[in-house]
């Protein structure tokens, strides 16, 4: 059997710097089939689909679309070679209204109506600015404006996430009877329930790179979740609780607690306590919410809803330093957020010093230098560039971050996936910080991407799936394959895929 | 329904625009149709700038050069028709006019090519500009042609239509119209036009949407400067001279611009807003001088009502980038 | 706390040279300064003596102080264009006041509508979030408008120029200008704001990264509402001192140093965009600039000229910068 792949993508790779996003990724398409592509988080799928839709140029790799060599540097590129994507935030121009959206990207008008209408919205007015469209609506107005052009292939990122359970059934009945049309479809979605009724075939990602491509049957997410996870498996259960046995229990005593907190469509509905002495994990795929809870916990946004308790008094921030008052500090998962790059490793583990109105006066060198070094020391930062933080390595910057809160005493460290793309012997050593701060009698909040790290560090894990707390594991239970599955929104001990899909059955009534 | 939504703002400042000149009138039972023709001879300049802002706040930037390419304009034009043959000036406007053109190209080039943010590029294009506009002339001078100097003077005169109500159509306000729609209208009808509402509202999704957002970029300046150079001509047709220093344009232009419902930031908003906004802000001086207030203290009056103007604006697009 | 290798291996010579360039602004800047002498000295030779520095420092001063001014605004981003204004109202205030007021009142009378200037700025700049170069160029006007008021009160009482003002401004001791009196005294506590107070620290933070001076609890109104003022004052010190050199108060006096003073501040390493600079370099870039001038006066160049060379400085260096940061 040698049909022709519609898109051929092989030895895909993208480099930022130093930090490789993608080293070999692949992916085919056959015509007329739905294709899933697959991976945890930061195992290089929107690099790809960047990639793929002319966004960002690859450094690597040749993408063939029916045979032909493509070279695609721009959307519009993209659109040219008969590929088009609905992105995961809509891409209606906001300001204008969709009738001119229509006419900027020259979509033919009746179609689009008519998808709109086989997509469950009978009465779009075209006259509509996009700005005032709620935002499902403008997910299938992107979905209709893409089927209107009738590409070759249609690239949908995660496009069920914002939708209601009867647009999204629509959404879906759809791209199953495009596929009839014989043009393909790559779906990209953390729901296998979606993929397993959807899609003919799943490629997955891990690290960069392809690691397989399998057929989509009965009892396949076993299959892909293994393969999202890799060897990693068997070490990780090997490795259970090698570190974590030394560390003593939380005393007990609430230090923060969130209840019933709501912001916006992100958060929904999340409840837990933080403990003196304890690290409790964050697990959540991407945009689950997580983002929002941190903002939050930080002063930075104001939740729509709930209430945020600190040492049993209920708290309102309204600016960052509010949550520093009350001992709680973040620091975010992006360093360029959290560091004043051009400035020294002093000054910026310095800074929250200088921050009250009553210390904008002169420094005492010799009070500050003391509290700096002991900090600098703490952490083991490598200051021979000391000048300007931007010159350290990654993970000296993200040293430096925590520094400062150390260097403040902060009571609460909010931590946000601080081992992202920095090197191993740091991880360990931001491991070993965590824990002995938690031994001080100190809170941790700890969000990560890299699942292995909730054994290592935490004491539970809180696992967040579509705005809500899904699922706290304690550490015992809390290997990888337990919190990939539960932050896909697996049940903990189902298996079969019968207990699955009968699961999602009630799920979209409920909602 | 709708129209009175989306026009609510370019209506309600026609409704303050009313009532400017009913108070107007209040104020000096005799304001006629010869003060309205001054009025409107007074505005033209401060339209045209304001066009030339206009364009570029809704395509996101802002031009901080509009009142020195008005001025460089202007002196080259009087400079190019001192003395000259009333023919010459035939030549002499396309050339001005194709100098701005071309210079606010330089602009959006810069910006996109330097990296630079644009306050900063047309910051310092403005001293350029400056710099230029003194070379050309060193202090205020030059000439006119007579035709052209007429084309704003009187009333247009229609046929079957009573004097004392041609009176009141200025034919300044005639051209003013008519250059502002020859270049505005088909503009914004066009795929260019949605284009910098569309890099102006969000580069990422106009960029998604295929826009090419550099060269849009580009030619949303490009029609800025030709506002300008509109500007700086008439100022020499008002004048019969051109004067090497920039006139009090830029924050004319900005307030009018947040005025007239234009957001600062970009994708939002019209032509029209802004322009009646000009008129509101000129009426304003004008009931100022009406009510025998010191010139100066109107001065002081008129920035801080562009002030508040723009401080408000500003307030206006941070409380709807937080929500 | 000592200078240390940036890293074991040497990078290439081109990045060495960028990092070299932004550790130690003031080496080429030195360097620029005696090669403009130089030039000078050689075009008109002779010309370069004992008295032709002091009067170069005399005019640097002005200049040096209203820069100043500016490279503290620019540190967090900002731009200051109602510093000549500022200065304008303090010298034309002072010149009228003198005449019935004693001098340290009339002073005292003068800094006031600066300060006022400085905190309109503030507010609007820090709580309404309007852009610095907006703001201050319209604060500026009204500022212009009502010195055109209080100029038609105070027409018929002429004026007069406080001995110390003038003495500060125009006389020479043992061949230095009096005006240093005040200016190493001012440039001093300058750089130790910058570099030793919390506030300096801030102001560095803010201009490098809001975000992150944010999330450590920094309260930005606060600092950009002082800081404004600060510059205000500045600039109304530097025209109390500028009134005093040039002997003429005039509605328009300090006008003409706004845009050298932003050049200056760029020249000497400051970044337009924040988080970067010092008041040494500023301090040579006033006197680089001052020298260029007198060069471009012997070489006949016209004002229009001088100006498109400003402009055209601004935004070499500004994008030039722009290159240095990007390449780490």
């Amino acid at each position: 059997m040698t049909i022709e792949p519609l898109l051929d993508a092989t030895g895909v790779a993208k480099n930022y710097g130093a930090v490789a996003a993608l080293k070999n990724a692949s992916l085919s398409v056959l015509p007329g089939e739905v294709h899933a592509l697959m991976g945890a988080n930061g195992a290089g799928k929107s690099t790809l689909v960047k990639i793929l839709t002319g966004a960002i140029t690859a450094n690597a790799g040749r993408i063939m679309v029916r045979g032909k060599a493509h070279e695609v540097r721009s959307p519009a590129d993209a659109r040219r070679a008969g590929l088009v994507s609905v992105y995961q935030e809509p891409s209606l121009i906001p300001d204008l209204d969709v009738f001119s959206n229509l006419r900027l990207t020259q979509t033919p008008v009746e179609p689009f109506r008519e998808w709109v209408r086989e997509l469950g919205v009978p009465d779009l007015d075209l006259r509509e600015t996009a700005r005032d469209v709620p935002l499902a609506i403008q997910r299938v107005l992107d979905l209709a404006r893409a089927l209107a052009i009738e590409p070759d292939i249609l690239l949908l990122d995660e496009m069920t996430a914002a939708l209601p359970a009867n647009l999204a059934e629509r959404v879906l009945d759809v791209v199953r009877r495009q596929s009839k049309t014989g043009r393909s479809v790559i779906f990209i979605s953390h729901r296998f329930v979606e993929i397993s009724a959807l899609c003919d075939r799943a490629t997955v990602l891990r690290d960069g790179e392809t690691v397989g491509v399998v057929d989509i049957e009965p009892g396949v997410e076993e299959r892909i979740v293994e393969l999202m996870l890799g060897a990693k498996v068997e070490k990780a259960r090997k490795t259970l609780r090698a570190v974590n046995e030394s560390s003593p229990p939380p005393d007990g005593t609430t230090r923060i607690a969130v209840r019933n907190l709501r912001f916006g469509t992100k958060l929904q509905d999340v409840s837990f306590e933080l403990k003196n002495g304890e690290v409790a994990g964050v697990v959540a795929l991407e945009g689950q919410g997580q983002d929002e809870l941190f903002a939050a916990l930080a002063g930075s946004i104001k939740p729509s809803g709930g209430a945020i308790e600190v040492d049993g008094q209920a708290v309102k921030f309204s600016h960052p330093v509010d949550a520093v008052q009350a001992g709680i500090a973040y620091v975010p998962g992006d360093r360029s957020e959290a560091l004043a790059m051009k400035q020294s490793v002093r000054e910026n583990i310095a800074l929250p010093f200088s921050a009250a109105f009553r210390n904008w006066g002169p420094i005492s060198r010799r009070r500050e230098g003391a509290k700096v070094q002991s900090a600098i020391e703490r952490l083991q930062i490598d200051t021979r560039a000391q000048r300007e933080v931007q010159r350290l390595s990654g993970g000296n910057q993200q040293k430096v971050t925590i520094a400062r809160w150390i260097a403040a005493d902060a009571r609460t460290i909010l931590c946000f996936d601080p081992t992202r793309g920095i090197d191993v012997r740091t991880k360990q050593e931001i491991y070993k910080l965590l824990r002995q701060l938690a031994d001080q009698g100190k809170s941790i909040l700890f969000y990560t991407s890299e699942l292995e790290e909730i054994e290592l560090v935490c004491d539970r894990a809180i696992v967040i799936f579509g705005g809500r707390v899904v699922d706290i594991l304690p550490v015992e239970i809390a290997d990888e394959p337990a919190l990939t599955r539960a932050a896909y929104g697996l049940p903990r001990d189902a298996k079969a895929d019968v207990g699955i899909l009968a699961n999602v059955q009630s799920d979209k009534v409920a909602t | 329904m709708r129209f009175l939504r989306n026009n609510g703002w370019v209506v309600g400042l026609s409704v303050l625009f009313v009532v400017l000149s009913i108070a107007t009138k209040v104020i000096q039972p005799q304001y006629g149709a010869g003060d309205f023709g001054s009025l409107v001879s007074a505005v033209l300049p401060y339209a045209f700038a304001v066009a030339a802002q206009t364009v570029v706040v809704i395509a996101g930037g802002i031009d901080l050069s509009v009142a020195a390419m008005m001025a460089l304009t202007s002196v080259t034009a009087a400079a190019m028709m001192a003395g000259a043959s009333e023919e010459y000036a035939l030549f002499v406007v396309p050339f001005v006019l194709a100098m701005g053109l071309t210079l606010g190209a330089v602009n959006g080039i810069l910006i996109v090519v330097t990296r630079v943010p644009d306050i900063v590029v047309t910051l310092a294009t403005l001293f350029m500009l400056q710099g230029a506009a003194l070379l050309v002339l060193g202090a205020p001078g030059g000439g006119s042609a007579e035709w052209l100097r007429s084309l704003i003077v009187g009333t247009v005169p229609i046929p079957g239509v009573p004097g004392s109500v041609t009176a009141w159509f200025p034919k300044a306000l005639l051209l003013l119209v008519i250059l502002l729609c020859i270049v505005w209208i088909p503009l914004k009808r066009s795929r260019l036009g949605l284009s910098i509402y569309a890099i102006g509202s969000s580069e990422l999704a106009a960029f998604r949407s295929g826009v090419p957002v550099a060269r849009t970029k580009i030619l949303a300046y490009a029609f800025s400067g030709l506002f300008a150079a509109m500007g700086g001509i008439s100022l020499t047709m008002s004048t019969g001279i051109g004067s090497p220093i920039p006139g009090p344009y830029l924050l004319a232009s900005v307030a009018a611009v947040v005025l007239g419902g234009v957001v600062l930031g970009g994708g939002r908003g019209g032509l029209l807003g802004p322009i009646i906004a000009v008129f509101v802000l000129r009426l304003v001086r004008t009931d100022l001088t009406l009510l025998a207030i010191d010139p100066n203290v109107t001065a002081i009056v008129e920035g801080s009502i562009m002030v508040a103007v723009v401080m408000f604006g500003a307030f206006i697009t941070m409380r709807s980038r937080s929500s | 706390m000592t200078i240390s290798a940036t890293s074991i291996q040497p990078p290439p010579l081109g990045r060495r040279f960028k990092r070299f360039m932004s550790d130690y602004p003031l080496v080429p800047l030195i360097v620029l300064l005696i090669l403009l002498v130089l030039v000078l000295n050689m075009l008109s030779p002779g010309i370069v003596n004992q008295r032709w520095i002091a009067n170069t420092v005399k005019f640097a001063i002005p200049l040096a102080l209203l820069a100043g001014a500016q490279t503290m605004v620019m540190l967090t981003g900002g731009i200051d264009l109602s510093v000549g204004t500022a200065a304008t109202m303090a010298a034309f205030i002072v010149a009228t006041q003198s005449v019935e007021h004693a001098p340290a009142v009339a002073i005292a009378i003068a800094l006031l509508p600066a300060l006022v200037i400085g905190f309109v700025n503030g507010i609007g700049v820090g709580i309404f979030r309007v852009h610095p170069l907006i703001m201050t160029l319209g604060t500026s006007l009204i500022g212009v408008g009502c010195l055109q008021v209080y100029q038609r009160t105070v027409i018929s009482s002429g004026t007069k120029y406080p001995d110390v003002l003038v003495w500060l401004g125009t006389g020479l001791t043992w061949g230095f200008p009096n005006a240093l009196v005040l200016f190493i005294p001012v440039a001093a506590l300058l750089i130790f704001i910058q570099r030793r107070t919390g506030f300096g620290r801030l102001l560095y933070a803010i201009g490098d990264n809001e975000r992150a001076a944010r999330l450590a609890g920094v309260k930005y109104w606060q600092v950009i509402l002082v800081l404004y003022m600060l510059s205000s004052a500045l600039a109304g010190i530097m025209g109390l001192l500028y009134v005093g050199l040039i002997k003429a108060a005039s509605l328009s006096l300090a006008e003409p140093l706004v845009l050298p003073s932003v050049a200056a501040a760029v020249i000497g390493g400051t970044s337009i965009f924040g988080g970067r600079g010092s008041y040494t370099g500023t301090i040579v870039g006033a006197l680089i600039l001052t020298v260029l001038t007198t060069l471009l006066t012997i070489l006949q160049m016209p004002e229009g000229a001088r100006r498109i060379l400003f402009g055209a400085i601004v935004l070499l260096v500004t994008a030039a910068y722009l290159r240095i940061i990007e390449d780490r």
